[in-house]
């Protein structure tokens, strides 16, 4: 049905695209691979020297603690108040789930002002839990909405036999329920910990010390401080993306499912 | 949901099951709103008492040059972020859809990769290829168009285009991968029925393809209008709002309104409409796919 013509002009369109998309991310690469700023060491060497001049392994780090607390604790928040939406009938039912709904859409700016005066005023300011809570609040509405989805669709007549063995409410969510839930909860993994490592306001307004900012902090500093060249900055924006791509990568079906599947609001 | 029963038996336990997320939910989103509400309210510093405004601040919305700019500036990012990556996802997704190409599942890979990029590291990749001496003008000087280059970020005219073409950069696989997988689920028989009526390309694409992905497009613009609205990694990393305020965006004006103007009532209330305006624009976009449906 096809001509030739017609295939290798979509080819040629396919190319293009995907030549365009790559287009910065080769230049970033290609830089950070190439000779070094003061024109001495180059290739792997530039990520060692970014690493210890931009110190990249204290941002790491920090982002690191950073993303295992939101992910691990929103996720366990999300099931269980997925678990509730989803299986359980009791007062206020809809009235607090559009309240949950209203947070998946909610931009960080408008709360991160608030926050900040009022974190401030608590002395909570500059901390480790200023960066993770109101991330675990942003990622604790998405999950419940994901989570709920999951939950109704799951099926009910185990549950029920579940349940008529005498099994405890807590006993059907984690041996009944969760287990077969694991492709909705890797997806719900994977998206929470690429927003958390790849946040960039909340850190910047509740962070001053050196020892506390995240990976997309640090650079954003270090671009700003560093003007002998682009290579150290291209070697620590390799750095700065790497986890993330390397887990699209792996689990890039979960990415693309998780970030068109879940803008699919009801 | 509406009209379902919800399932299971009435249950209390439910509220304990509910309550651990909506402390933290309430503590960290729904409480500060009502305080940014609050704020709006007052003519505040951050450090002394504040002064009762009214809705003086919101009125300087309208009112102020500066901040309609802002607002102004967003729209204009609203063509770069969402309808030209939707006329390019449309066109991209229509011809793969049909062509039996190899490497579609490569291609994804690539276009989709944007978005899981850190965007601090997109902004400093782009400011290398906006660069005085970067691969943009690099390239310009290759094709003999030297009279072209410039200081992409720093031209009063082009700054805010240059900061839109990384959103269409951006968005373009997004919206592209999302149409792909909403065309692929057209039956055949809509293709043949247009064909058997001597339906031409064009005239099939807009009788049987455009109609069948009215709720991925629904999809694609709430989620590149709401990304459009939002910029603020982008501009504080490549512009700050500049040069003068031809790159200011409502969400940098929040934060710079807050820690460096020192007018946190003002940041309160932009952040407020701002929250308004995403809400209106996804219920709005969502209303007419829905009605459009029936």
């Amino acid at each position: 049905m096809i001509s030739r013509g017609e295939r290798v002009a979509n080819y040629v369109i396919l190319s293009v695209f995907a030549a365009f998309a790559l287009f910065p991310i080769v230049t970033i690469l290609s830089a950070a691979l190439g000779p070094a700023d003061s024109g001495g060491t180059a290739g792997l060497g530039n990520f060692a020297a970014a690493w210890e001049i931009g110190r990249f392994g204290t941002y790491l780090r920090s982002s690191l603690a950073v993303s295992a607390f939101v992910v691990v604790v929103s996720v366990l928040l999300s099931i269980m108040s997925g678990y509730a939406f989803g299986t359980m009938r009791f007062r206020g039912q809809s009235v607090l789930f559009y309240l949950f709904m209203l947070g998946i859409m909610m931009p960080s700016e408008a709360v991160a002002v608030p926050l900040y005066f009022d974190l401030r005023a608590l002395g909570l300011i500059d901390t480790f839990w200023s960066i993770a809570l109101p991330q675990v609040a942003l990622s604790v509405a998405f999950g419940t909405f994901w989570m709920r989805a999951y939950f109704r669709a799951a099926n009910r007549a185990i549950v029920e036999a579940a349940r008529i063995d005498g099994a405890s409410t807590w006993r059907i969510l984690w041996q009944v329920l969760v287990p077969p839930a694991r492709p909705a909860v890797v997806t719900l993994t994977v998206l929470v910990f690429m927003w958390t490592w790849n946040e960039f306001l909340i850190p910047l307004i509740m962070v001053t010390s050196e020892s506390l900012r995240t990976a997309p902090l640090g650079l954003a500093f270090f671009q700003g401080q560093y003007t002998s060249g682009f290579t150290l900055l291209a070697a620590g924006s390799v750095i700065v993306a790497t986890p993330v791509v390397i887990f699209y990568l792996f689990l890039q079906r979960h990415f693309v499912r998780g970030l068109l599947q879940g803008a699919v609001r009801e | 949901m509406t009209g379902a029963r919800p399932p299971g038996e009435p249950r209390r336990v439910a509220y304990l099951y509910l309550l651990p997320a909506f402390a933290v939910y309430a503590a960290f989103l729904l409480y500060p709103i009502g305080r940014a509400v609050q704020i709006s309210l007052y003519d505040w510093d951050g450090l002394t008492l504040g002064r009762w405004a009214g809705l003086d601040n919101y009125v300087a919305i309208v009112a102020d040059e500066g901040l309609r700019a802002a607002f102004g500036h967003a729209l204009v990012l609203i063509v770069f972020y969402a309808l030209i990556p939707l006329a390019i996802g449309l066109m991209l997704a229509a011809v793969l859809n049909h062509a039996k190409v190899r490497g579609l599942g490569f291609f994804r890979t690539v276009v989709f990769l944007p978005q899981v990029v850190a965007m601090v590291v997109v902004a400093v990749a782009w400011r290398r290829v906006y660069a005085p001496d970067g691969t943009l003008n690099t390239l310009l000087g290759a094709l003999g168009l030297d009279s072209l280059t410039r200081g992409w970020l720093g031209d009063y005219t082009f700054a805010l285009p240059a900061v839109g073409v990384v959103g269409t950069w951006f968005e373009t696989g997004l919206v592209t991968v999302l149409l792909l997988a909403g065309m692929s689920r057209i039956p055949a028989e809509l293709y043949e029925a247009a064909r058997l009526d001597g339906a031409g390309a064009v005239r099939e694409f807009f009788a049987v393809t455009l109609p069948s992905v009215r709720g991925e497009i629904a999809v694609a613009l709430t989620l590149t209008v709401i990304a459009a609205l939002r910029t603020f990694d982008l501009v504080y990393v490549t512009t700050r709002g500049g040069p003068g305020t031809s790159t200011s965006v409502p969400s940098y004006e929040v934060y710079h309104r807050a820690f460096g103007l020192s007018q946190v009532g003002s940041a309160a209330a932009i952040g407020i409409t701002l929250t308004v305006i995403i809400f209106a624009v996804s219920f709005g976009i969502n209303r007419f796919a829905d009605r459009r449906i029936t």
